[in-house]
């Protein structure tokens, strides 16, 4: 292996390495605050891909189908729980968010589809449909279960996943899809060519990282949500609602997941199962920051990336062996390293 | 009254036994899970072919998926002979489901027809396999296409790429025989998963063995990701896909990389520019014209041929099982499973049949063509 192939590897690596990162934040984000493991992330960034693929056909995509029919079954429970506590001050306001809002982007799309859209309109209108698809998942799968112990959302989340698994066949066939590079422009710094793409797909994931980061540090609602991470029942006696941060953080989460699938997309080909092999290395990421921190669970991402592109080089039938490997060392060592506490269940 | 009931159970008995009088033939499929690209095409093609009258019988396709899950197509086929009381077994799509279903076949001595490509299925001939036939192309056929095309174009050595599951291990093991006969060494063999989002670094390998032409041996869509890749790092030799490829979604994703690619396929995929009188292009014009009639233009893929071909083999079989016993017996599966091994000279889809107790596949060099990827179309090469 000379330089130019190890700078080549390494590009691929980090540029692999962002997209799992965005992954394992999404997941580090949802178990902190709602301690469901996000196992239907995968599915998200696959729904995230198809979905601008098919805008690329000019075709309005299954999830819109499935946006509506969710929004309304979330309209559909709204209505019953306020007709059965009768309690009908909130019932707009959440309407508006669960019902209106989805149906207006599902209509916006389902009107925009056929026109020949500007490529990032089409982006916007992706992230747009899969982000509203995180908060409505939340409000019928996970928001009744709020109070279940780890083990039966872990369990509810990956029925979840079979589930979106099964739609995403159906909406989008079994034959993969890519879209168009976002700049063919590459550059070189000394011997080595840095594609375009892969710098946006670096930079795009740091700047969402960063935006994060203000989010959970300056604003109202990001502190909210670390407060509920840091003790759930304290937020609420200090009047955080479990229900706005449980909502939030779907919507966060979901929307990485889209841009991840956005990202993803003209690198490779993916398909409707790509997702949970992806999801998969952002959890081995995640795991490796102890799925409660973000700086950790990125740089895990990035030491996943990495690893994987070497060793497609090095060992190519052996790739996903050495990945999944890794995780044993570290949970090793983060046993022994770390303090044991049950949480409560 | 005691007895009108007894006249009336005959009666019942008798109107099942007219019932079961139907052929009906079991069908498991993988037209969901990682097979589904390939399994899809033959439930359409099932679809197509509805419920017809073979020899003056009805005959019923009673489809079921195996999510391309090795032990759901075992049970499926446990289900479909045991409670269907099926004749004959058509499936599964992909290998591993073909080779487990072989056992239990043989202890039904029910006939089964695969749809899956590896020659180990049918190979080698013995009471397991006396049960066993198949429609697709052996590999080794397509394999033998691939070096002859690569010998003729000048190449020395090659480089493989392919799937780490049976397709890829399967093609990897032809391709070294088929090379070894044509005089080509192969320089490089790389795996790759059909999910994987990126294979720069078996790409990259591949690229410092320089070789005169690259195979690829994945399926569908994903075997386009090492081909842009290659194209990516600027390879210049010859690049090969196998017929897994065959259908439009691959064109589609490969795009303007695709250009140049050489493949061995069945003739439909080209059959309007077969030349007159070839011995498959009137049988593969029947089946593209009633599959892009329904399914649209360019849906054709030579997936839906095999299993378009098992029932091309079936009505010509059927005919002759009957006169030997009534469907839904023993002599009558057995007479199928030998009308089946007489199979001369019956044109499907994708080639001639003509089979033996020694081959139950029947292909012969009729059943592969070359073809060239232009400016997203398929193109025989002469």
């Amino acid at each position: 292996m000379d330089f130019s192939i190890a700078a080549l590897l390494t590009q691929d690596g980090i540029t692999n390495g962002a997209i799992y990162a965005l992954l394992a934040l999404a997941l580090v984000l949802v178990f902190a605050v709602t301690r469901v493991i996000f196992v239907p992330s995968g599915e998200f960034v696959t729904y995230g891909t198809l979905t601008l693929a098919a805008l690329q056909l000019g075709k309005p995509p299954g999830t819109v189908g499935l946006l509506t029919g969710l929004a309304l079954l979330a309209g559909a429970i709204e209505l019953y729980a306020a007709l059965r506590q009768r309690e009908w001050r909130r019932l707009p306001t959440r309407l508006a968010l669960y019902v209106v809002a989805p149906l207006l982007i599902a209509g916006a799309v389902r009107w925009l589809a056929p026109l020949s859209l500007a490529f990032p309109v089409q982006i916007l209108l992706t992230i747009a449909i899969v982000t509203a698809l995180g908060p409505l998942l939340y409000r019928i799968v996970y928001q009744p279960l709020a109070e279940a112990s780890v083990l039966v959302l872990l369990i509810v989340s990956v029925a979840v996943h079979f589930a979106m698994l099964g739609l995403g066949l159906w909406f989008f066939g079994a034959e993969g899809s890519r879209t168009p590079a976002f700049t063919d422009a590459s550059f070189r710094i000394g011997d080595m060519t840095i594609s375009g793409q892969s710098a946006l797909v670096v930079l795009f994931s740091l700047a969402l990282i960063g935006a994060l980061y203000l989010f959970f540090g300056r604003t109202l609602y990001g502190k909210a949500l670390r407060a509920t991470a840091l003790n759930r029942v304290g937020a609420r006696l200090v009047g955080v609602s479990p229900i706005l941060a449980g909502s939030l953080t779907f919507t966060l989460a979901a929307m990485l997941c889209a841009v991840s699938g956005v990202l993803i997309g003209p690198i490779t080909t993916v398909y409707y199962d790509s997702g949970f092999l992806v999801s998969l290395k952002g959890f081995v990421g995640a795991i490796i920051g102890g799925l409660v921190s973000y700086p950790a669970a990125a740089a895990g991402s990035l030491l996943v990336g990495l690893l994987e592109s070497f060793s497609s080089f090095w060992a190519s039938a052996f790739k996903e062996v050495i990945v999944f490997t890794l995780i044993i060392p570290v949970l090793l060592w983060r046993s022994l390293t770390t303090h044991h506490h049950e949480e409560e269940e | 009254m005691k007895s009108l009931l007894r006249y009336a159970a005959a009666a019942a008995f008798f109107l099942c036994a007219l019932a079961s009088a139907d052929i009906n033939v079991g069908v498991t499929l993988s037209a969901t899970g990682p097979a589904a690209s390939l399994g899809i095409p033959e439930k359409n093609t099932f679809e197509l072919i509805g419920s017809p009258m073979i020899g003056g019988q009805k005959v019923n396709f009673i489809v079921i998926d195996d999510k391309s899950d090795t032990t759901e197509a075992v049970k499926n086929t446990r289900k479909l002979i045991s409670e269907d009381k099926v004749d004959v077994i058509i499936g599964s799509t992909v290998t591993p489901n073909s080779l487990a279903m072989r056992d239990v076949v043989a202890e039904a001595e029910v006939p089964m027809i695969s749809l899956a490509a590896s020659a180990q299925i049918i190979n080698p001939a013995d009471p397991k396999t006396k049960w066993v036939f198949k429609t697709p192309q052996n590999d080794s056929l397509m394999a033998d296409a691939v070096a002859i095309s690569m010998r003729a174009n000048g190449v020395n050595t090659m480089g493989y790429i392919g799937f780490a599951d049976a397709y890829g291990e399967s093609w990897l093991g032809e391709i070294k025989r088929s090379a070894q006969t044509a005089g080509i060494k192969v320089v490089a063999e790389e795996k790759y998963n059909r999910n994987d989002p990126s294979v720069t670094g078996q790409v990259l390998k591949l690229l410092a063995a320089k070789p005169d032409a690259i195979l690829i041996g994945g399926s569908g869509t994903p075997a386009a990701t090492p081909e842009k890749e290659l194209v990516a790092r600027g390879y210049k030799g010859k690049i090969y896909q196998t017929h897994g490829v065959a259908n439009s979604d691959f064109l589609r994703v490969v795009g303007a990389d695709g250009n140049g690619t050489l493949l061995p396929a069945g003739p439909m995929l080209v059959y309007e520019q077969l030349p007159e009188g070839n011995a498959v292009k009137k049988s593969a014009a029947e089946y593209v014209t009633i599959y892009e009639g329904k399914y649209g233009p360019g849906s054709r893929t030579t997936f839906g041929g095999h299993a378009w071909d098992a029932y091309k083999l079936l009505q010509l079989a059927i005919p002759e099982a009957l006169k030997k016993g009534q469907p839904g017996t023993k002599a009558f599966r057995a007479a199928l499973r030998d009308a089946l091994e007489n199979s001369k000279e019956v044109a499907g889809a994708n080639g001639v049949f003509n089979m033996n107790a020694g081959d139950h596949n029947g292909f012969d060099n009729r059943a592969r063509v070359m073809v060239k990827i232009e400016n997203g179309k398929w193109v025989l090469l002469k």
